[in-house]
């Protein structure tokens, strides 16, 4: 019986030693040596002295946070109304559609829209407003980012809404809280857990976009996954790539713990 | 379940479809088998006239692979790495120095090569491979500037220093590349684009920061198709990306700026890690015959290091002067010498730094 289950262990045991635990390991063995293949401290020196690197850490996250943010603004009513709606899987399915097409496909397809001779400005131009540069501005790049991620946003929290038993805002109309409070206290504290998923579906991979700061933005977004690309293939400075690469994985780690630990502390409130 | 076993019964039925269709073609056309009839070609992306790889093939009985790269760096970290062995690459001058240093090259056997006398003296026997040891010119090309006239006049962009005019605030596209964009700002201040001296850098930084409010964008081959979609008006590029734009949009200009700029030399050469030599030298003298690098540098646009070929060109193409300058214009021009690891990433951090820096 024992053995039998090992053999379970087996396929999961070998996926995460093999493309979890190996590569994570290999990223930090790598980054504490410089570009001479020196064990050295010196990478991370670089990096917390430099006002380059600290700058970009700042820009990844801030641009990170907005995105999730625009995203969360728009999903949360988006998913709530799916709820309400009589087809709400067909409706979830235009939402998910664009998922299938590949992410550079639509880039492109927005690079065709926003530029100069692009219908967006073309209706700009005949409503009167005039041409303006829409590429290559923050204003498109976040656009174009929380176009992008906004699935991965609503499908949790529209799950959450979907599991949350309709008796409970009964009971709380019934004994009288308002729209507001029915809402601010009952239904989204319930659904917490999936605005929760969402945030980290969606900030975690913001972190590190490169190839929408450079499509869209132009590169006057720069972010942390710009700079590791770079180390990588131009500077071969793999070292200093993976000591970026390792702040990632402990921003990435926070933001878990952050929107974990919140999760267990707020059920236990709500339990009282 | 039973659905489940069926849907993946069709998604294996199709796929094994597929790949027998794909293995059966392949032998058709003789890709599978690596035997010696094969010639592993590793360049460039759209990089040769397909129809003379055909002809070669045709000719010589060899079957050409090929396989592409978009970056020096990513071509030599393959070839280092030595997984694949191609037969022939084609790095850049300072690329085939770092090789060389490396030892990845290997000596071309000159008693094989047949039409070296073609190529001309001025890209022949320079400082990154004396002799053309390891080396044999494919194309060359300068960095220069491209501009759209409906918006800019002409003569109002002749040195690298009208770059920085304000009638140009964000209007200009820079090509994505640490060493260009620093070098046209270390030659622009009459520095020397391979420096070593760190206050010369740091003054080019400086010069780039006040060049941001005019910079639209930092684009790799994407440039091509703004410009030509007149999405800006000024774009700072290679003469052969600018060659393909002004093929496609009339309004576009190229310039070789003043005082002097970078030329380039992209070369044939033979990894140490190469096994069909035969087919490898086979390959090199037929692009050195004069008709095929003429119809090589028509398709791809950019200029033909074989003298005899450019006198094959059409007269408007070869009396070009922004594509193929006069000699005194190529005596100014400098070409890229290895950096070396340590001063290849001071380069790329002050480029970064200039990217980053916001208006």
């Amino acid at each position: 019986m024992k053995q039998g289950k090992l053999f379970y262990y087996i396929p999961y045991g070998l996926w995460i030693a093999l493309f979890v635990i190996a590569p994570v390991v290999l990223i930090v063995y790598q980054s504490f040596f410089n570009i001479a293949g020196h064990f050295t401290l010196s990478n991370y020196a670089t990096y917390f002295h430099s006002g380059v690197y600290l700058k970009m850490t700042f820009n990844s996250v801030w641009y990170a946070f907005l995105i999730t943010a625009i995203t969360l603004l728009i999903s949360y009513p988006t998913a709530y109304l799916l709820n309400q709606l009589k087809h709400k899987q067909l409706w979830l399915l235009l939402i998910i559609l664009p998922t299938w097409i590949n992410l550079l496909l639509k880039t492109y397809a927005f690079i065709g829209l926003l530029s100069r001779s692009g219908s967006v400005d073309s209706f700009l131009t005949f409503i009167g407003i005039g041409p303006k540069q829409l590429l290559f501005t923050d204003a498109s790049f976040l656009f174009v980012a929380t176009y992008i991620e906004i699935p991965f946003m609503i499908l949790p929290i529209y799950n959450a809404i979907a599991e949350l038993s309709p008796s409970y805002v009964n009971a709380s109309r019934d004994l009288g809280a308002s729209g507001w409070q029915t809402f601010s206290r009952v239904i989204f504290p319930l659904t917490l857990d999936g605005v929760k998923s969402g945030v980290q579906s969606v900030f975690i991979p913001s972190l590190s976009l490169f190839m929408i700061t450079r499509l869209i933005g132009g590169n006057r977004v720069i972010t942390l996954g710009t700079a590791i690309e770079q180390h990588f293939l131009v500077t071969q400075n793999w070292g200093m790539g993976s000591t970026i690469g390792v702040i990632l994985i402990v921003a990435m780690v926070i933001t878990m713990l952050l929107t974990g630990e919140r999760k267990e502390k707020g059920r236990t409130r709500h339990a009282k | 379940m039973k659905r489940l076993v069926s849907l993946v019964v069709v998604i294996l039925a199709v796929s094994l479809g597929l790949g027998l269709t794909a293995h059966h073609l392949q032998r058709v056309e003789g890709v599978v088998g690596s035997g010696n009839n094969v010639l592993n070609l590793y360049n460039w992306g759209d990089y040769i006239d397909p129809a003379l790889i055909t002809k070669f093939e045709h000719e010589t009985g060899y079957h050409v692979s090929y396989q592409t790269f978009d970056s020096n760096e990513s071509m030599y970290t393959k070839i280092k790495q030595g997984g694949t062995s191609y037969d022939l690459t084609v790095p850049s001058e300072y690329m085939v120095q770092r090789m060389k240093a490396d030892h990845l090259l290997r000596p071309l056997d000159k008693s094989r090569l047949t039409g070296m006398n073609n190529i001309s003296p001025q890209f022949k026997n320079l400082a990154f491979d004396p002799h053309n040891e390891y080396s044999v010119p494919y194309f060359w090309g300068t960095l220069g500037i491209v501009y759209n006239d409906k918006f800019v006049k002409k003569g109002e962009l002749t040195t690298w220093d009208d770059l920085w005019k304000p009638q140009f605030k964000d209007n200009i596209m820079l090509v994505d590349s640490s060493r260009d964009i620093l070098g046209l700002a270390l030659m622009s201040q009459g520095h020397s684009a391979n420096t070593h001296d760190q206050t010369q850098l740091d003054e080019a930084e400086q010069k780039l920061t006040k060049l941001t409010p005019n910079v639209k964008a930092v684009l790799d081959d994407e440039i091509m198709m703004y410009m030509e979609q007149n999405e800006s008006a000024v774009a700072v590029t290679y003469s052969g990306n600018a060659a393909e734009m002004i093929s496609n949009n009339s309004h576009l200009h190229y310039v070789i700026p003043k005082p002097s700029t970078n030329l380039w030399i992209d070369n044939l050469v033979i990894p140490k890690t190469a096994k069909h030599l035969k087919a490898a030298y086979a390959f090199i003298n037929f692009m050195n015959r004069p008709e095929n690098a003429k119809q090589n540098a028509e398709y791809v646009g950019y200029s033909t290091p074989n003298a005899p070929a450019e006198q094959l060109l059409p007269a408007d193409v070869r009396q070009d002067k922004e594509f193929y300058p006069s000699a005194s214009v190529i005596k100014d021009t400098q070409v890229y010498q290895d950096l070396g690891v340590k001063e290849t990433g001071t380069y790329n951090d002050l480029f970064l730094q200039f990217k980053m820096f916001r208006k």
